[in-house]
């Protein structure tokens, strides 16, 4: 067997996606919930281009393009709130970010 | 199937030990021509001339005491020189030397291997390069060390914004992203180059700039100053692990005078084509340095070049003979070419070092974000333009 | 060759993503995560979208990353206080987790019995010039839109993170 089922990079994909969720939800610094939100665009990534290559075409190429400018995007200026935050409340944890009131 | 592997085994082998032995050659040559820049005579007792002056560095650099301070993040400390090494290694795997070369009935190229997306995994490389700096600086756990990473790392990035601009406007002209098609493109004379055909003179000076900041060079060398930051990112690095970021830094410094030779100076293509007697240039040149050294042999000035400098003479013009054996011209000759114009190039880099004062930090960034990459968007803007109402 | 190159990678990734998750201190998170984006870049130059795997690694692990990586050396915040959790959780929990995965990957196996198989070189489309060729054709205007989307990060950015002068 020299080729690999394209239907285990779906699992793998969805394995990191679950991983992600699961960091998202137990972390409760922000920069590790932002970057459990990267792992999840990875694995999302991975089925895309995982498709493309099933259908040959480039489309889901394009896709995961646009994905990672936006992720990219998003990235900034979320890491530009987590500056923001931290210099008025002093603390990373999302627990103690739970009003608008300073 | 497993020719190709020991043919491949062998080529990392000889890439491996002739690019080691270059680096630290390499800081042989740049201790020299700094030293004559400021008048003096530079490493001259450590053998004849001071050749064996990186043996002696490479000694006492081994057999230093390794010390890993108690309060360093120990991963992360190891870790950082390891990566920013194997980065800096990784990116001379894709680079051309010269076209096809046949030994024992084997033909193969001399690149290690030819990715059709050869520029994009050179600068993916360099981008990976930033955390092994970043990390050291983080790891070290000391103010400098981190001021230094966080200084360097913000440097690397906001210059590779134009470097990439650069990089994309002869890649418009010759429309290839693979190192060995675009010397193809280049072919002919001098007139062909991506410099001179193309009308590139900003993007190779946005290039070379950036690459001055991209590997850490004056007059952008702020991160790692002596006399600013202590030594900036390597302060709590002793010993081999030092040693690799010098080797990184060396090894980034020639990566891009390779990509500037290949993207803008046509690579292995002679400035004028062989039958109109390129072949003969290196052949002038060596015998003539050869014929000088013998005659400044005859009287010299002082007493121990009696024996040096006849024996460089007589080296000298046996490397030209070995210029006009048949067998060795098809790929010797690409080869000198190259090494030529990489070599022009990195002595453009040294004699900098020795001529330009510091950039300030804040006149560093305002530098790049105000004025190179405007620049560099505009020539990109402009080639795209002439490419489009020419073809 | 192919399936030895897929586990080991598919793995380096899992146990990156775990370690993400798993880690106190967000620089040893942020690292993992770089571990993870660079076997993803492995695993997308299987399904011969080279362009993507480079772009993977330019943008997102090599600028991103070093936008998350300088925000965590700045903040200096130091490693995550874990509070008490209760018993039950603690005992449960990564065997559950392991549980409902490995029901995950038993249903995904199920719905594709007849996959294709992914080979080194099954798929010479991806390259810049198939890539360019769709940006500049089909999705040109999500390209547009994208490009102002990315100018309004980067003002939103700056003005964020700028220092207030009184």
């Amino acid at each position: 067997m020299t080729q690999v089922p394209a239907s285990w990079f779906l699992t793998l994909s969805a394995v990191l996606f679950v991983l992600g969720v699961a960091g998202f939800i137990f972390r409760r610094s922000v920069i590790t919930m932002f970057m459990s939100i990267e792992l999840m665009l990875n694995a999302v990534n991975l089925t895309f281009v995982t498709f493309s290559y099933e259908l040959k075409q480039v489309d889901g190429h394009l896709f995961v393009f646009f994905v990672m400018v936006v992720a990219a995007a998003e990235a900034a200026v979320g890491l530009a709130i987590i500056l923001t935050v931290y210099k008025s409340r002093a603390t990373l944890n999302i627990d103690e970010v739970n009003s608008m009131k300073n | 199937m497993d020719s190709f592997i020991v043919i491949s085994l062998i080529k990392t082998f000889v890439i491996f030990a002739v690019l080691m032995t270059t680096l630290a050659y390499l800081q042989w040559v740049e201790r020299k021509v700094i030293a004559h820049i400021q008048v003096r005579p530079g490493p001259y007792r450590v053998g004849p001339h001071g050749l064996l002056q990186p043996l002696a560095d490479v000694i006492k650099l081994i057999t230093k005491e390794d010390l890993v301070p108690p309060y360093v993040n120990k991963p992360l400390y190891l870790f950082a020189p390891f990566f920013a090494i194997t980065m800096a290694l990784l990116s001379i795997s894709v680079i051309p030397f010269g076209p096809t070369i046949e030994v024992a009935g084997y033909r193969t190229w001399m690149q290690l291997t030819d990715l059709n997306i050869g520029v994009l995994f050179i600068l993916a490389v360099s981008s990976m390069g930033v955390y092994g700096i970043a990390l050291a600086g983080w790891a070290s756990n000391n103010k400098y060390a981190l001021l230094g990473g966080l200084r360097s790392s913000a440097q690397m990035i906001s210059y590779e914004l134009p470097l990439s601009m650069a990089i994309a406007s002869p890649l418009l002209i010759s429309n290839t992203l693979s190192l060995r098609r675009l010397v193809g493109t280049q072919a002919g004379n001098l007139w062909h180059w991506n410099l001179f055909h193309g009308w590139q003179y900003v993007s190779f000076i946005i290039f070379l700039i950036a690459g001055f900041a991209e590997t850490n060079r004056v007059p952008f060398d702020l991160p790692e100053a002596e006399n600013e930051l202590v030594a900036g990112f390597h302060t709590e690095y002793s010993s081999m692990k030092f040693a690799s970021f010098f080797m990184a830094e060396y090894a980034n410094m020639i990566t891009v005078s390779c990509m500037a030779t290949l993207l803008f100076l046509g690579g292995w293509v002679p400035p004028w084509p062989a039958e109109y007697g390129s072949s003969f240039v290196p052949v002038i040149l060596f015998a003539g340095a050869g014929i000088i050294a013998l005659m400044h042999g005859l009287n010299p000035a002082r007493k121990r070049d009696r024996y040096t400098l006849p024996a460089f003479g007589v080296i000298f013009l046996i490397i030209a003979a070995v210029f006009l054996l048949p067998i060795v011209q098809s790929w010797l000759l690409p080869l000198f070419w190259f090494l030529a114009k990489t070599g022009a190039i990195l002595f453009a880099f040294i004699w900098v070092r020795g001529t330009l004062p510091r950039f300030r930090y804040d006149q560093l960034m305002g530098f790049t974000w105000k004025f190179l990459f405007p620049t560099a968007v505009l020539n990109l803007l402009a080639t795209a333009l002439v490419v489009a109402l020419v073809s | 060759m192919d399936v030895i190159l897929f586990l080991v990678f598919a793995i380096i990734a899992v146990l990156a993503a775990i370690n993400v998750v798993v880690q106190t201190h967000p620089i040893a998170s942020a690292v993992s995560l770089i571990g993870v984006m660079g076997s993803l870049a492995v695993l997308y130059l299987l399904l011969g979208a080279e362009f993507i795997a480079a772009a993977q690694v330019i943008v997102y692990a090599g600028a991103v990353m070093v936008l998350f990586v300088f925000v965590i050396m700045l903040l200096n915040a130091g490693a995550e206080v874990r509070k008490g959790r209760s018993f039950m959780a603690s005992l449960l929990g990564a065997p559950v987790l392991i549980a409902l995965l490995a029901l995950l990957a038993w249903f995904v196996e199920r719905i594709y019995p007849e996959s294709v198989g992914v080979h080194f070189g099954g798929f010479t489309g991806g390259g810049p010039e198939a890539i360019g060729r769709a940006l500049f054709t089909t999705y040109l205007l999500p390209f547009e839109i994208t490009s102002i989307l990315v100018l309004i990060a980067i003002l939103g950015a700056v003005v964020l993170a700028r220092k207030e002068i009184d």
